[in-house]
C-alpha cells in the first residue's frame, strides 16, 4: 500500500521542484529520510543545498518521525530572515 | 511561565512602523524599551544589492516565533514582546524586521531583545531573495 502526500515548497526549494508543492507517493508507515531519499533521488539540487528539514504539521520534524497521510508536510531549506 | 508575557507576533505584507511597534510595547511596569529594527543593506560582499524579496511560511513561522516568547518568558522578567516580520518586495533602506521588548529593567530587555533577533535568524522559516545588478540568489541555500 501506497499513500499520496502533498509537500509544500518554500524559498529555493520551489525552484528546485519547478513548483510551490508536488504529490508524491510513499510506502505506507513511510518516515522522514524515507522522503528525504524519495526527493533526493528526484530532485538531486536538494543534495547541493547546505542543508534543508523537513516540517510536519507545522514543527521541525526528525528523520525518524513516521508521516501520516493527512499531515501538513513542508521543505524547509535554510532560513535567513531578519 | 515564570511571568505573564504579553505578545504581538506579526507577519505583514505592508511598511513596519518602529514607533507604533514602540507604543505598543511600552507599559507602566516597565523600565525600559529595547528595540532592534533591522534594515535593508545596500551591499552584500562587495555586489550591490538592488532589492530583497521576503518570503514566509507563515503559519510555521508563527508557531515557531511563538516558541521564541516562551523561551523568553522562561528567562527573563520581560513584560510585552513584539515581533513584525515583513514579506514581499524591499527595497534598501526598507524595513524587514522589529523586534521589541518591555522589561522592569534594561539588562532583561537587552539580553532578551538580542536573543530573540539571534534565534530568529536560525529557526524561523523565513527566507530572502538577494536581487543584484546581475543576478539573484537565495541567502544562506547552498554552503
Amino acid at each position: 500500500m501506497t499513500k499520496s502526500i502533498k509537500i509544500l515548497a518554500f524559498g529555493i526549494v520551489k525552484e528546485i521542484f519547478h513548483a510551490d508543492s508536488l504529490t508524491i507517493e510513499l510506502e505506507e508507515s513511510s518516515k522522514v529520510a524515507d522522503l528525504k531519499n524519495v526527493l533526493e533521488h528526484k530532485f538531486p539540487l536538494l543534495k547541493q543545498l547546505a542543508s534543508y528539514m523537513v516540517a510536519i504539521n507545522n514543527n521541525y520534524a526528525l528523520d525518524t518521525d513516521t508521516i501520516n497521510e493527512k499531515d501538513e508536510i513542508a521543505i524547509i531549506p535554510p532560513v535567513s530572515g531578519g | 511561565m515564570i511571568n505573564e508575557l504579553d505578545t504581538n507576533i506579526k507577519i505583514l505584507k505592508e511598511a513596519l512602523n518602529p514607533q507604533e511597534c514602540i507604543n505598543w510595547v511600552i507599559t507602566p511596569e516597565s523600565g525600559g524599551v529595547d528595540v532592534f529594527i533591522g534594515t535593508v543593506r545596500n551591499m552584500t560582499k562587495g555586489k550591490r544589492v538592488v532589492k530583497l524579496e521576503f518570503e514566509a511560511y507563515e503559519i510555521m513561522a508563527i508557531n515557531e516565533m511563538t516558541k521564541i516568547s516562551v523561551d523568553v518568558s522562561n528567562k527573563w522578567p520581560i513584560k510585552k514582546m513584539l515581533i513584525h516580520h515583513r514579506t514581499g518586495i524591499l527595497k534598501v533602506g526598507e524595513i524587514p524586521v522589529i523586534i521589541a521588548v518591555a522589561a522592569v529593567h534594561r539588562d532583561a530587555a537587552f539580553e532578551a531583545c538580542r536573543y530573540v533577533i539571534d534565534t530568529l535568524k536560525k529557526t524561523v522559516p523565513i527566507w530572502k531573495k538577494e536581487y543584484f545588478e546581475d543576478g539573484e540568489v537565495w541567502v544562506a541555500a547552498h554552503p
